[in-house]
């Protein structure tokens, strides 16, 4: 229990001074999750709303994979991302291992299949309200993925936050590409990582908190940018 | 632009799960006046005039227009009974058509705004579409229908659950359309809006026309059994 209050005085602390090491990292946490959440988000809701308007043959299998793949093993895809990146990979030539965009390749990886997933489920129910209406007025199948990523941008924004949370708290794979060196690509959650093993457990629960905090700070900002919850709006 | 009508049904028929919805049927309809689909519940009414707009396609038979298809379907409107609601604004439903066909968005909502008041909407353009009443709803849905100016308007039982004075609304905005040039084609189980507005009636029972004649005909005399039964109130499968 002492560990837990010394935790969050450390926080209290760090926030208050501003520490620079904390600064560092929380922007680096941040920039590169946003950066895989912009990334995943352009991949992965265009891709919903494909899977929700277009009939194929293959498309409930996608399906399927696609919501097998919601709960890819973090360290595995670390690993893959590892394997291709390395000298010897095929991707080796391009020196990224250990880098900031090699923690953001992971977490696109491990996203994408999130924030796809719980999209087509919101954009299928949506098709199924609007196919009548948007087959009636003979519209193109972009006119048709248009509208359902227009008017169903709040569930898609609690897509993107599921996914902004699973990455933002990822620490298996960015710990294999990104390696947690200091000063180029540690952040919150190998921070803690590293924390906890050197037994600092204080340190430790106050960075957490700061994730925590951070977390919920991003998300809050999220829902009054999208101005979802407000009077009279969906 | 060439003509639209006649639009010509052979053996039209519609089937799902090998279960015959629609057909056959064989129809010639012109390019004039109003003509109500009546008939008892799950008559295949709704089927039969998706099949006419090409929601529904046809499973056998042919449905030709004057014009080539493309052409067609761009001319034309449908109006569900439960009018589908986009989650936006109601100057931004209304304007939706406009804004599919490429008009500036500025220009889409100045002639939404208009016809918005047209149907007196004009102080709820900018509330949500989901929050209006059901007559509500059907106004716009029939505004958005009628903003691009189609040549045939579908409308299937677009009063129904409606009240008096909301029919009533929706009855002049129809005959306002049919004037200025719009074909209508409607169904409904309302039998005093069916001679109020019908040039000419189609009757369907179990998937198939039993009867297709001119309004007055109709209600004098109907040519069938099932159309004297039907008229009489008896219950009609």
């Amino acid at each position: 229990m002492s560990d837990l209050w010394e935790g969050l005085s450390q926080a209290f602390w760090l926030v208050v001074l501003l520490d620079p090491d904390l600064v560092e990292i929380t922007l680096r946490s941040l920039r590169v999750t946003l950066t895989a959440l912009l990334i995943a988000s352009v991949i992965a809701l265009p891709l919903a709303a494909l899977l929700a308007v277009r009939r194929f043959r293959l498309r409930r299998a996608t399906i399927a994979v696609l919501n097998a793949l919601m709960g890819l093993p973090p360290v595995v895809v670390g690993l893959v991302v590892y394997v291709f990146l390395s000298r010897a990979g095929p991707l080796g030539v391009f020196g990224l291992l250990f880098t900031p965009t090699a923690m953001i390749i992971a977490q696109v990886i491990i996203i994408v299949p999130l924030i796809a997933s719980i999209a087509h489920q919101s954009l299928r129910e949506l098709w199924s309200d609007y196919h009548d209406l948007l087959i009636s007025m003979n519209t193109t199948q972009g006119q048709r993925i248009r509208a359902l990523l227009w008017d169903g941008r709040r569930a898609l924004l609690t897509a993107a936050l599921a996914g902004f949370g699973r990455a933002i708290g990822e620490v298996g794979a960015i710990m294999v590409v990104g390696g947690n060196i200091d000063h180029a690509t540690r952040v919150l959650t190998t921070a803690i990582a590293l924390e906890t093993g050197k037994g600092e457990f204080a340190m430790a629960l106050g960075l957490g908190f700061v994730l925590i905090g951070m977390a919920v700070a991003v998300n809050l900002a999220i829902h009054w940018v999208g101005h979802t919850e407000r009077g009279g709006r969906w | 632009m060439t003509e639209l009508f006649p639009l010509i049904v052979e053996q039209g028929t519609v089937r799902r799960r090998g279960k015959v919805l629609v057909g056959p049927v064989d129809l010639r309809l012109e390019g004039q006046g109003v003509t109500i689909v009546v008939g008892p519940n799950g008559a295949g009414k709704t089927s039969l005039l998706k099949m006419l707009h090409g929601i529904v396609r046809l499973s056998e038979g042919s449905l030709r227009w004057a014009c080539a298809r493309e052409d067609a379907e761009k001319r034309q409107a449908f109006v569900f009974q439960t009018p589908v609601m986009m989650r936006r604004t109601v100057v931004e439903n209304i304007a939706y058509p406009l804004r599919l066909i490429g008009v500036p968005r500025k220009e889409a909502r100045a002639r939404a705004a208009d016809w918005g008041r047209r149907i007196d909407l004009g102080d709820a353009l900018e509330r949500q579409a989901m929050l209006l009443s059901g007559g509500e709803r059907q106004k716009l849905a029939l505004a958005r229908a009628l903003i691009r100016d189609p040549k045939v308007l579908f409308l299937d039982e677009p009063c129904a659950s409606l009240d008096g004075r909301a029919t009533r609304e929706i009855e002049e905005i129809l005959t306002e359309a049919a004037q200025s040039g719009t074909r209508l084609i409607m169904s409904t189980h309302n039998m005093g809006q069916a001679q109020r507005l019908a040039d000419e009636v189609i009757l369907v029972i179990g998937g198939r026309i039993h009867e297709f004649s001119p309004a007055a005909e109709f209600f004098a005399g109907p040519q069938t059994p099932q159309g004297a039964a039907f008229l009489r109130g008896d219950i009609v499968e």
